[in-house]
């Protein structure tokens, strides 16, 4: 066996490649789960039967009217579930409710040869509800006392006495939103039973097997029956991680009740309003500095709105609590967080996971306590940033501290911060309708699922006599390259060409028991457990070849071969040293097989150094952490409150990249999410008394606007922090899916430090999320109201 | 019934059965061709996109359009290029080539949305080295109306610019060179509704007759409505090809524009002669909106958050109404009499809209959004002054998003007229601005953002003028 995070010579990993499947994209040749459905006869079109309450009981449910609509087939109600009727795993998700919990939650599905006859048979379904007063924000959470799940607290020191002793103390509350995934491709299951009688599930999933255990609960099956397989998906980015499971039970329970294939895609204005998004926060702080503006205490309090059930709330909420810190040293916390029950969707994962929101909770403080310390909140930041030897408020001492401190001063003397700065200020005192902001802000992101169980992966690698090779494993692809970069491990593990290596869609029959892909482990989990496989089987055939190439060494210097000493690289197996003496790879494996050496592994991870108490918010729940820093220029319009980003300078530490052209592109495309959540997207409820109370304002592609080409930043400059390997990662690489978001605070701050400029220096320069135009506006009206002389 | 044969990658398919109010995306998925896809279903995400073959002159040109937007029946002769017709795994378009090389898909549900907007920047006839600042000549905003969830579009941006000239033995270069046509007249229907393309404007006033019809001139307001609230029409009467409606004419006292040419062929058209028009084209949706939607469209839909209505009111536009008893011209400002609702009356069709000469010489159009590009306003200000010696001597000024229709801001221009350009003046007016119309508090901004971009619009707007002015 080799360690993890070496590197053989002549790896694989660190080419950059496109991801394995750009041709197919671009091509239209990659198919979707949706694009499947005219491959199949018969196929049934599955459409819900929504409520038009908020919070209500259903009282009666009259399915006979829609079996009149011409091509209805079938309705399916709670009646049908032989198994159990619930769509999660805390079994309080009904998937067929007798309570209504939110605005267009479904009570029955209908099934049609067509989806406009399903439609019309929705329409025709007689449903009356016995309203129940409703809960659509955290504030009315707050009031009603409506929570679920249990209390969380981070704790360290002694916040009262550091408070007490403190020289400066602030506080300060703000309302973070949500945000909707809008994968471009919608969730979609099509399932039928195959000819041996097994449940198979094509699902847009980012969780096949626990796609697969609702599937089978609600069918009453053991996990066995049932197959769940994921292609490819069109985007997930934590969407569907607990979201597709009930959706695939919808359609395999009306395959298995039919016989006939099921479809069932929800369209985006379903998409939108039945599934869940990223947790809006209430979050209100106090920060606590001594007379070197060191931060001594923080308290705080967190309420997540999980919606109106649990599903990923409460680990998002820890997630959240472990990342309120960010980069900074604070010796005394204590943070509580609970989660809200709203009568919404229901809240669940997104690119972050609560991390983002937490991180966000200390940047807002940091960028409203600077201008009232009157130093800079670059300075302020930097000073606090974590050193080596210091730990986290939950205990875990951090990996790397100092690393913090090289990649700020590396982005901000890259950015020329300084000069910039110097730029901006000349540029706000010369113009009165445009001012710019310029901000820096760092990132620490731990890695690894909190729950330690999580962090097992599995995979299944297969020699052809052929000499190609074909892999699975239990991550999924959705875009992040997780594919690419497995074939390219593989690769390396085996030393063969990348061509040779082939990758088969994510199937649960295949590698069973997996964990989510998730948590930005995709890549570390998995590809530890392919390199596992791979290992193996090198192993077998190194002593198969040791055997052959022994021949030769005793020839040449009396020597036989130890089959530790064979290597294997560019498809060559050869003994160290001596690649002229290799023999090609496919021989080998032909020698294998007739040598009758079996040429199939299942490859397992467990992440090791792991512990974590949930109940104290205690321990080491980070293999390690991911880290960067970034630097945005804006330029905002004082007529409208609309910015420009101007420029924004990215070190992201990358540990030694497994695919340097796919981490870019997840560096950026998080970025730019990150930008989206915190400048644009707005999710909106209607809060009001009237009849549309609890319905979701921006229910659309036209109402709920995501970053386009001209959100790009103008200038965009990215550097990978160089030869840094991680130890603890896979070929000593570093995750790389969700930390880039949160570098987008850097652009908040940026618009922040541009509409304060509208008004007097020393003011709390409060900024209202997302900064949209309009938020913008109001606050740098409040800046400029700030030095307008007193009326008289 | 007629038949309905739509030629897709230069072979002729047969859709006679389908639905015909069924949009393109439905049936080209249908047949297989999957690789366009639905994403929103009302043309803001662009991952349905599609390439049409139209008449440019005695050539022809490759439109890009979202197909969730275009109605099945009205295609009768028409030429559709998909992404499965522009290559191939084995032989990749170029525009293909590119994309897949750079790192532009990641998920790559939106990608063949993106090739297709690219192929169709691709093959723009005009398209020269050095133009819109490109090396290339690539119009990146060709891609505004294109959703990337993955990339950040840094990788995309990096392949449009990386794109090269077709060479000349391109096919589809070949097949450019030659005329093409629009969609023929033809009528179908099945249970679910009818779609009937006149051969002339008195056919169109005869199926414009049948109960329930409505017409079609672009499709991408009627096909949202379809498509997201089920909402649709007995009879869909296609009249954007009617020859009396696609004229362009400059005369010496106005300029006519035809209401069934899109809004892309009337900017190219008009060739920068009404520069507030001009300002009001890159922010009117996207260019694959563009490419579909008609003026006579946006005004026959009368939103009162349209993008043109507050230019043309500036303008002093009129609209010019045909019907079986002959035409008659209604000014802009009288012909939106309530949401929605216009003078039009059942059974006639907007043939041009009128602009008099000579333009104001200071304008500009405000439009006030989320997004910079492909967004829907919150509040849209056109402007149209003409000053005498210092002295604001003519003064229009239109608005949308601030009541139930776009309307005239009256009471800002009385305050504007006579008086001298200073920045008094222009504050004086503003505080007028802010209580024009009734905004409301929606999805989109509240109230009171709405009025205080009215009047920060017009200081907006002062403080241009003076730039403008000092050089």
């Amino acid at each position: 066996m080799t360690s993890l995070w070496e590197r053989p010579d002549g790896p694989v990993v660190g080419q950059a490649k496109p991801h394995e499947s750009a041709v197919g994209h671009v091509t239209g040749t990659a198919y979707f789960t949706d694009d499947l459905v005219g491959r199949l006869t018969g196929v049934l079109h599955a459409y819900p039967v929504r409520s038009p309450q908020t919070h209500a009981l259903v009282t009666r449910l009259d399915t006979e009217p829609a079996l009149g609509v011409p091509g209805v087939v079938r309705v399916l109600t709670a009646a049908d579930v032989p198994g159990v009727n619930d769509a999660g795993i805390h079994h309080d998700e009904p998937l067929f409710p007798s309570e209504v919990m939110f605005r267009g939650h479904a009570v029955a599905w209908v099934l049609a040869e067509s989806l406009e006859a399903a439609k019309a048979g929705a329409a025709a379904v007689v449903v009356e509800y016995d309203p129940l007063p409703s809960i659509v924000s955290i504030a009315d959470a707050e009031a009603a006392g409506s929570f679920q799940g249990t209390t969380s607290v981070v704790r360290r020191g002694d916040v009262d006495a550091a408070f007490a002793s403190a020289s400066h103390v602030f506080s300060g509350e703000l309302e973070i939103g949500g945000q909707e995934h809008f994968y471009l491709e919608t969730h979609a299951a099509l399932a039928m039973v195959d000819g041996s009688g097994q449940v198979f599930v094509q699902s847009s999933t980012q969780h096949p097997s626990e796609t697969q255990e609702i599937t089978a609960h609600v069918l009453g099956l053991g996990s066995h029956a049932v197959t769940v397989e994921c292609l490819r998906m069109g985007g997930g980015f934590g969407g569907k991680e607990w979201q597709p499971h009930g959706l695939a039970a919808i359609a395999a329970l009306g395959a298995v009740l039919t016989g006939r294939p099921v479809r069932l895609r929800l369209e985006r204005s379903l998409d939108i309003t039945m599934t869940g998004k990223r947790h809006p926060f209430l979050a209100r702080w106090k920060l606590g500095f001594d007379d070197e503006l060191h931060l001594v205490a923080m308290s705080g309090e967190f309420i997540a709105d999980g919606g109106w059930c649990l599903d990923l709330s409460a680990p998002v909420l820890a997630r959240a609590l472990t990342h309120c810190d960010n980069a900074y040293n604070i010796p005394n916390v204590e943070v509580v967080g609970r989660i809200a029950k709203t009568n919404k969707t229901s809240q669940t994962a997104f690119r972050g996971f609560g991390g983002p929101q937490g991180m966000l909770f200390i940047e807002d403080a940091l960028g409203r306590c600077a201008p009232q310390l009157g130093v800079s909140p670059e300075d302020l930041r930097r000073r606090n940033l974590y050193r080596d030897g210091d730990s986290t408020p939950y205990g875990q001492p951090v990996k790397d501290a100092g690393r913090l401190a090289t990649i700020w001063d590396r982005a901000f003397t890259t950015s020329e911060f300084e000069r910039r700065r110097a730029e901006v200020d000349a540029f706000n005192a010369a113009s009165p309708h445009v001012k710019r902001g310029l901000a820096i802000t760092p990132q620490k992101f731990g890695i690894s699922f909190n729950t330690a169980a999580f962090n097992q992966a599995g995979a299944l690698v297969q020699i052809y006599k052929d000499g190609s090779v074909l892999i699975n494993h239990g991550g999924t692809e959705m875009g992040q390259g997780l594919h690419t970069k497995m074939i390219q491990v593989a690769a390396t593990a085996l030393g063969v060409p990348y061509e040779l290596v082939k990758l088969a869609p994510t199937r649960t029959d295949k590698v069973p028991n997996t964990s989510a892909t998730a948590a930005s482990t995709g890549a570390d989990l998995n590809g530890a457990a392919v390199k596992n496989a791979c290992d193996q089987l090198r192993e077998r055939l190194a002593n198969v070849a040791a055997g052959w190439l022994s021949h030769d060494t005793v020839e040449q210097w009396n020597l036989p071969l130890q089959p530790d000493d064979v290597r294997f690289a560019d498809g060559l197996v050869y003994p160290v040293g001596h690649p002229e003496m290799g023999k090609p790879w496919a021989e080998v494996v032909n020698a294998a097989y007739w040598s009758r050496v079996h040429l199939s592994a299942a490859g397992f991870y467990r992440t090791q150094g792991l512990h974590w108490d949930a109940k104290n918010m205690w321990g080491s729940p980070f293999k390690y952490f991911s880290m960067g820093a970034a630097v945005s220029e804006v330029e905002v319009d004082g007529f409208t409150g609309a910015h420009r980003l101007l420029r924004v300078d990215i070190v992201q530490d990358i540990g030694n990249s497994l695919s340097p052209l796919i981490d870019l592109g997840q560096i950026e495309g998080g970025f730019a999410q990150g930008v989206g959540w915190l400048t644009m997207e707005e999710l909106r409820w209607d809060t009001s008394d009237g009849e549309g109370r609890g319905r979701l304002l921006t229910n659309s592609a036209s109402t709920y606007k995501l970053p386009s080409l001209g959100e790009l930043p103008e200038v965009f400059n990215i550097e990978v922090v160089p030869n840094l390997s991680e130890r603890g990662a896979i070929y000593g690489s570093k995750a790389v899916g969700e930390p880039p978001l949160t570098l987008a605070m850097s652009t908040f701050e940026a618009i922040r430090d541009a509409a304060a400029a509208f008004g007097p220096a020393g003011r709390d320069p409060k900024l209202g999320l997302p900064s949209t135009p309009e938020a913008v506006f109001w606050a740098l009206t409040e800046a400029r109201e700030a030095s307008a002389p007193p009326s008289t | 019934m007629g038949r309905l044969e739509i030629t897709v990658n230069g072979i002729v398919r047969d859709a006679t059965g389908t639905p015909p109010q069924t949009n393109l995306l439905t049936w080209l998925r249908s047949i297989g061709l999957t690789a366009a896809k639905e994403g929103c279903a009302e043309g803001e995400c662009g991952a349905c996109a599609v390439l049409i073959v139209r008449p440019d002159g005695a050539r022809s040109r490759l439109d890009s359009v979202n197909s969730c937007l275009v109605t099945l029946g009205s295609l009768h002769g028409a030429e559709v290029v998909t992404v499965e017709g522009l290559g191939t795994p084995d032989r990749l378009h170029p525009t293909q080539a590119v994309l897949a090389a750079a790192g532009g898909s990641q998920c790559g549900y939106c990608t063949p949305g993106f090739v297709s907007s690219l192929a169709g920047e691709y093959y723009r006839a005009d398209r020269t080295p050095g133009q819109h600042g490109c090396g290339n000549g690539v119009h990146l905003e060709a891609l505004a109306g294109n959703l990337c969830r993955c990339t950040g579009y840094r990788p995309i941006k990096d392949a449009a610019l990386a794109i090269e000239s077709p060479p000349a033995d391109d096919p589809w270069v070949e097949r450019l060179a030659q005329p093409s046509s629009w969609p023929s007249p033809v009528s179908v229907s099945d249970a679910a509704g009818a779609v009937v393309r006149p051969a002339s404007l008195a056919e169109a006033f005869d199926a414009l007759d049948a109960d329930g019809a409505a017409p079609l001139a672009g499709g991408t307001d009627l096909n949202v409505e379809r498509n997201i609230l089920g909402r649709t029409k007995a009879t869909l009467v296609a009249v954007e090809a009617l020859p009396e409606l696609r004229c362009l004419e400059f005369t010496d006292d106005h300029i006519e524009i035809g209401a069934g040419l899109t809004l892309s062929e009337i900017e190219r058209r008009l060739a920068g002669r009404v520069p507030l028009l001009d300002a009001l084209w890159p922010q009117f949706a996207s260019p694959l909106i563009r490419n579909a939607a008609t003026l006579g469209g946006n005004l026959g839909t009368a939103s009162p958050i349209g993008d043109s209505p507050p230019t043309l009111l500036a303008l002093e536009a009129s609209v010019v109404l045909i019907g079986r008893r002959g035409e008659r011209e209604v000014p802009l400002a009288d012909y939106f009499t309530g949401y929605r609702q216009t003078l039009r009356e059942p059974g006639e069709l907007i043939k041009s809209v009128r602009v008099p000469l000579p333009l104001a010489p200071l304008t500009a159009f405000h439009k006030i959004a989320k997004r910079r590009m492909d967004d829907i306003s919150s509040v849209a200000v056109g402007y149209a002054v003409e000053l005498s010696d210092g002295v604001v001597s003519r003064v229009r000024i239109g608005l949308g998003g601030v009541a139930a229709t776009p309307i005239r801001a009256l009471a800002t221009e009385d305050a504007l007229l006579g008086c001298a350009w200073t920045p008094e003046t222009a504050a004086a007016a503003a505080s007028v601005m802010k209580t024009e119309g009734t905004p409301i508090s929606d999805a989109r901004a509240s109230a009171a953002y709405r009025s205080a971009m009215l009047e920060q619009s017009l200081l907006k707007f002062f403080a241009s003028t003076r730039e403008e002015v000092a050089r």
